[in-house]
C-alpha cells in the first residue's frame, strides 16, 4: 500500500495556502509535517482526507485492493476537535464509533488501557479533562482498523507521559505497516519517519 | 446506521437533547388558541385539524438547525463524510433525520390526540389528523434537512432553516390539512389528499436526503 501526493496545492478563501508539496509513503512510513501558524498543516491534513477540494496535483492510494479501495475509507482522522459527544458515556461514544466505522480492530476496555484511562469507560465525556479527552479520542483510532492515520496536532493538551504513550501507539502502528501522516509543532517522538517543512505563503 | 440512529436518540432524549422542547411548544401553541378565538366550540372544531397541523409543523422546525450543526462542531461530521464510501452520506442523513423525527416529532403525534380534545375536535376527526400527523411530519424532517445541511456553518441559523423551508413544507401543510378535514366534513374526499401526502412524504425521503449530502459535501472548510 502507498500513499502517493503529487504537486499539492490548496487554497482558502482564493488565496494560495501553499502549493507544490509532494510525498511518498508506503507502509510503515510516517510523515511530520510541521511549520510556523498558519503555513498550511491543517489544510495539508484535510486536503489529503479529502475534506477540502484539491487546488492542484493528485492524491491516490495505490494498491489498497478491496479493503480500501480510496483514501477515503481507508484513513482515520483525528482533528482539531475530539468527535465525542459530551452528553453521553465514553464507552457509549467509542462503542458508536467502533460500530460506525467498522472493521473493529480492539476491544473498547482494551483501547482505553492503551491511552492509560480504563477507568472512565463510565463517565459522561463532558466530566473529563482536555487532556483526557484528547486521550479519549486516540483511543477511537484504536477501536477501529484504519491503515492511515491522519494527525491533526494529536498531542495538543496532553501531558508528558501521555505524549510519551501516544509516541508509542504511533510506533506501534507503523510497526502493523501503517501510514500515519502528522501535522504538529512540538516534536512527536517519533523516530525514523519523514519530514516535511511548510514554510507558508509569503506575507506582505 | 443503527449505531447512528440509535446514538442520535439517546443524545436527543438525554439532558440538553431537546426532544421535550417541542411538545412543550406544541402544548403552549394549542393551549393558547381558545384564549385567542374566544369559547366558541363549533369553530374550535372546524379550525382544530388546522391549528393542530400548524403547531406541530412549527413545533418540528424547532430543533432541526441542530441537525447537523451539533456534529459539525465537535468534529463527527468531517468523520461521517469520510465514510462516505462505507455508508453512503445520503443514508447517514436520512439516518439521522429518522432519529430527529423519532426523538422530537412522534411525541408530537402522541399528544396530539389530547390536544385535539382542547380543540373540541369529534374522534374521527382526532383521528384523521392523528394520522396525517403521523404520514406527513417525516416529510417536514427530510425538508428541513437541506435547509439544516445549507445553514450547518451558520452560528445562528435557526430562523434561517425555518425560513428556507417553510416554501417547501407548505404543500405538505395544505395536504395535510384537507385530508384531515376530509375525514369529517362530508363532500370533501380523504383519501385522495392523503394520497399526496404519503407520496410527498416518499418524495422527499429521497430528495431531502440527497441534496442535503450534496450540501455538507461542498459546505465542509
Amino acid at each position: 500500500m502507498r500513499l502517493i501526493a503529487e504537486n499539492l496545492g490548496a487554497e482558502r478563501g482564493g488565496e494560495p495556502v501553499f502549493s507544490g508539496v509532494s510525498f511518498e509513503l508506503s507502509e510503515g512510513d510516517g510523515l511530520v509535517v510541521t511549520g510556523p501558524n498558519g503555513s498550511g498543516k491543517s489544510t495539508l491534513l484535510r486536503v489529503v482526507a479529502g475534506l477540502l477540494p484539491l487546488a492542484g496535483g493528485a492524491i491516490r492510494l495505490d494498491g489498497g485492493g478491496e479493503d480500501w479501495p480510496d483514501l477515503q475509507a481507508a484513513c482515520h482522522y483525528l482533528g482539531h476537535q475530539n468527535a465525542m459527544k459530551t452528553a453521553l458515556t465514553v464507552e457509549e461514544n467509542l462503542r458508536f464509533w467502533q460500530e460506525f466505522c467498522g472493521a473493529p480492530h480492539m476491544e473498547i476496555a482494551e483501547a482505553l488501557e492503551m491511552v492509560g484511562l480504563p477507568q472512565v469507560a463510565s463517565l459522561p465525556f463532558g466530566y473529563l479533562s482536555t487532556g483526557q479527552k484528547r486521550r479519549v479520542s486516540i483511543a477511537r483510532l484504536l477501536v477501529s482498523w484504519r491503515p492511515v492515520w491522519l494527525l491533526d496536532e494529536p498531542t495538543a493538551g496532553l501531558d508528558a507521559a501521555s505524549e510519551k504513550q501516544f509516541a508509542a501507539l504511533m510506533a506501534a502502528h507503523l510497526q502493523d505497516d501503517g501510514i500515519i501522516v502528522a501535522a504538529t509543532h512540538i516534536p512527536l517522538g517519533l523516530e525514523g519517519v519523514k519530514a516535511l517543512r511548510l514554510e507558508g505563503a509569503t506575507r506582505c | 446506521m443503527l449505531a447512528l440512529f440509535i446514538r442520535d436518540m439517546r443524545l436527543g432524549i438525554r439532558a440538553g437533547g431537546g426532544a421535550l422542547v417541542g411538545v412543550l411548544f406544541f402544548l403552549a401553541v394549542v393551549a393558547v388558541v381558545p384564549f385567542g378565538v374566544g369559547p366558541d366550540l363549533n369553530l374550535l372544531a372546524r379550525i382544530g385539524p388546522a391549528i393542530l397541523w400548524i403547531g406541530a409543523l412549527l413545533a418540528s422546525l424547532l430543533g432541526l438547525d441542530r441537525l447537523f450543526q451539533a456534529d459539525r462542531e465537535d468534529g463527527s461530521l468531517d468523520l461521517m463524510v469520510l465514510a462516505d464510501s462505507r455508508h453512503m452520506l445520503a443514508l447517514t442523513v436520512a439516518t439521522k433525520c429518522l432519529a430527529h423525527w423519532t426523538a422530537s416529532v412522534l411525541p408530537l403525534v402522541i399528544a396530539s390526540p389530547l390536544l385535539g380534545l382542547f380543540m373540541n375536535m369529534e374522534p374521527v376527526g382526532i383521528a384523521a389528523t392523528t394520522l396525517t400527523l403521523l404520514v406527513g411530519t417525516p416529510a417536514i424532517a427530510f425538508v428541513g434537512a437541506v435547509g439544516a445541511a445549507v445553514a450547518v456553518s451558520l452560528p445562528r441559523g435557526g430562523l434561517l432553516v425555518s425560513v428556507l423551508i417553510l416554501p417547501l413544507a407548505i404543500p405538505v401543510l395544505i395536504f395535510g390539512v384537507s385530508a384531515a378535514y376530509g375525514a369529517v366534513a362530508d363532500p370533501n374526499p380523504f383519501l385522495p389528499p392523503f394520497m399526496i401526502l404519503c407520496a410527498l412524504t416518499l418524495g422527499f425521503a429521497v430528495v431531502g436526503p440527497l441534496a442535503a449530502a450534496l450540501a455538507l459535501k461542498f459546505g465542509l472548510d
